[in-house]
């Protein structure tokens, strides 16, 4: 309709390319670096290593509950804040807790133990079972664990789980750590320090400080490879699981109990 | 000489029907306020906790899904079982299924923790879940209901009616089987993990259901004047009392099944003995509310025939449902785990329950005014599908019901109600 609209103008082609390039030269270089640094951390879980624990409850001393409070410190539960007006009675037993420190006395024998109590990371987890979503899931490494984005916060897992081992946010989450995302209304356990397998950390909190203690009553590692320290130890000591009669081959075990 | 059956919407005075609605309105605004304030704070301001993570939202939220079934149940009657005197109840009784289903549904929807993300539970499946099995079971049960409604009030509709009936049928004891399931298949908890608790389940709803109905039936034809033959009610009563004596048995068995094993001893003792609030609402609510006073009302031969005798009657049992609701997803709740077998826990940091007394639990008023939101909600439906649309016979006179099928139906229990 209008020859002079048809003409291309030169001086605007001219603009387009080199604002292309140019924002080329800025952004090329943050995304080689960014996949550069994140190659070790995109590679996907596999099978060939199932993390575990093996506490020695022999080692476990009576009154040290350094294990709970590490965990609390690599997780952010020690920044959990008791909403106003709540009862502390009542945000006792409202409050995460992904590990807890247990003293047993056997009924007949008295004789007593003491161990840490945290998700044992089944092979055949009920809580995977019985989630409608697929949220609560076991990854492939054998870390069992909750997809904050699809829980829907029913808590049938915690229903389920036969150890008690998983928390409910009950309140508003202030503050967090962002290799530890929380959300009021989720359900969260135990994900043995999942954010340190992405760095190549072979330990998880509650090892390290139970090893800073001195008592070396836990031993992290992959129960798929015998050399590991964890699968010698394994092949040394007798060792059970808790509950084994559910037969869910839990990736925690025991011994001296 | 039997007439043939008409049905007619609801037609009392606008005043009155605006009121009943009204009040009913209010309270489900009150129970979304209260789940409205939950999802806003968090659960901490619930009774419930990580021992008890479900609470009384669960307890209404159960009790109205499993009465929905139930009520589905005066239907099947009638078309599975060729009573034909229950055929004029099929379409309250669908109604009301659906109604039921609804409320509890939303009860239990808005006591997620997430409820804004229904959608993923809605997109997202793990079908190893009974759970996700039930998100089917229990919208699957409300479009067939719909069309067994279909078949039931359409002449077009008509052949499929027995078709329909049957499928609604063995739709509706999948249905409680998979609510019984979500209890029953917990592996891990001594109260739980028996498949016994699906068929308790069914008996339950039967009861639950009826109760229900029958306080419905008798309301809505007492309210607009209508017949209501004394005959089809002491076969009602009669039926429901059945119904009632029923759970009471499979209540004994529940426990002879757990008391066969050692383990249990401790949780039977509890349960019956030593549970402190948990055994009196077991006795008192489950027992003799929703159990015995009921009977002897039903089968008393004065009071028996008195409607509303009958009537208090039909409410103990959905009393007692309750209280039953509340030892079943409570108590074994707050019994503690047996993580230790032949131990005792001493002492567990931070506590939380794993401890060796069992776990604390106190209703709080927001949980129970969402549940008994649910509850409006579902009267809601009702009074507003008997208004609008042809539920209700004109007349259930005694001379005016149909005859049973005959011999074509014998051989079941519910054939001889």
């Amino acid at each position: 309709m209008n020859h002079h609209e048809d003409k291309i103008d030169g001086g605007r082609r001219a603009f387009f390319g080199v604002a292309a390039g140019v924002t080329a030269g800025v952004v090329a270089p943050g995304v080689v670096l960014h996949a550069v640094s994140a190659a070790p951390r995109s590679e996907p879980v596999t099978d060939a290593v199932r993390w575990g624990l093996l506490i020695d409850t022999t080692k476990c001393a009576d009154g040290c509950r350094a294990c709970v409070d590490a965990c609390d410190l690599e997780n952010g539960l020690d920044l959990q804040i008791k909403p106003e007006g709540q009862s502390q009675v009542q945000w006792d037993r409202q409050k995460s807790v992904w590990i807890r420190k247990v003293k047993l006395q056997d009924n007949q024998t008295r004789r007593v133990t003491n161990l840490p109590l945290m998700c044992q990371h089944c092979e055949h987890p009920p809580c995977v079972d019985v989630c409608p979503t697929g949220a609560s899931f076991k990854r492939a490494d054998g870390i069992v664990m909750v997809d904050r984005h699809t829980c829907i916060g029913c808590r049938y897992c915690m229903m389920a789980c036969p150890y008690k081992a998983r928390s409910f946010i009950h309140e508003n989450v202030h503050g967090q750590l962002t290799r530890v995302p929380r959300g009021k209304g989720c359900v969260e356990s135990c994900n043995l320090c999942v954010s340190r397998r992405d760095y190549g950390i072979a330990s998880t909190a509650c090892v390290d400080a139970c090893a800073a203690e001195g008592h070396n009553a836990m031993t992290f590692g992959d129960l798929n490879d015998p050399e590991s320290p964890i699968s010698q130890a394994l092949k040394a000591i007798p060792s059970r699981q808790i509950r084994e009669d559910l037969a869910l081959n839990t990736g925690v075990r025991y011994s001296g109990v | 000489m039997i007439k043939r059956i008409v049905y007619r919407e609801w037609r009392i005075p606008p005043a009155r029907y605006w009121t009943i609605l009204g009040i009913l309105a209010v309270i489900a605004g009150i129970g979304g306020l209260a789940a409205l304030y939950m999802e806003h704070e968090g659960h901490w301001v619930t009774g419930m906790n990580n021992s008890v993570v479900w609470g009384t939202p669960h307890v209404f939220a159960v009790f109205l899904i499993v009465a929905a079934s139930g009520a589905l149940n005066v239907a099947s009657i009638g078309s599975v079982f060729g009573k034909g005197a229950y055929k004029p109840f099929g379409r309250l009784s669908g109604l009301l299924a659906v109604a039921l289903l609804v409320g509890g549904l939303l009860v239990l929807v808005l006591d997620l923790g997430r409820p804004d993300r229904l959608i993923v539970a809605m997109t997202t499946y793990n079908f190893r879940s009974i759970f996700a099995w039930n998100i089917f079971l229990y919208t699957g049960f409300m479009a067939i209901v719909i069309a067994y409604l279909w078949s039931m009030a359409d002449r077009m509709g008509a052949v499929f009616y027995k078709p329909m009936g049957l499928f609604a049928f063995a739709w509706r004891l999948a249905l409680t089987t998979g609510t019984g399931s979500i209890f029953g298949f917990i592996v891990g908890r001594q109260a739980f993990d028996t498949a016994f608790l699906a068929p308790m389940f069914i008996i339950m709803s039967f009861a639950y259901g009826l109760a229900i109905f029958l306080l419905v039936l008798m309301f809505t034809f007492d309210q607009e004047g209508r017949v209501l033959g004394d005959k089809i009610v002491r076969r009602l009563k009669n039926l429901l009392g059945v119904f009632v004596a029923a759970i009471l048995y499979f209540t004994v068995v529940y426990f002879l099944t757990k008391l066969y094993g050692a383990k249990n001893y401790e949780l039977v003792s509890w349960m019956l003995l030593g549970g402190g609030t948990f055994t009196v609402v077991f006795w008192i609510g489950w027992v003799l509310i929703g159990g015995l006073v009921p009977l002897g009302i039903l089968y008393h031969p004065e009071l028996g025939k008195d409607r509303n005798w009958i009537a208090a009657a039909c409410a103990l049992v959905i009393l007692g449902g309750l209280a039953t609701m509340y030892v079943v997803i409570i108590a074994s709740q707050a019994f503690p785990l047996q993580i230790f077998p032949g131990q005792t826990v001493l002492e567990a940091a931070p506590a939380g329950g794993i401890i060796a007394e069992p776990a604390h639990y106190s209703p709080s008023l927001p949980e129970f005014l969402l549940g008994l939101g649910g509850m409006a909600v579902a009267l809601l439906i009702t009074a507003g599908g008997v208004r609008v649309l042809q539920f209700l016979p004109e007349s259930l006179a005694d001379e005016s019901m149909p005859a049973d099928e005959g011999a074509k139906a014998t051989g079941s229990a519910l054939a001889e109600a």
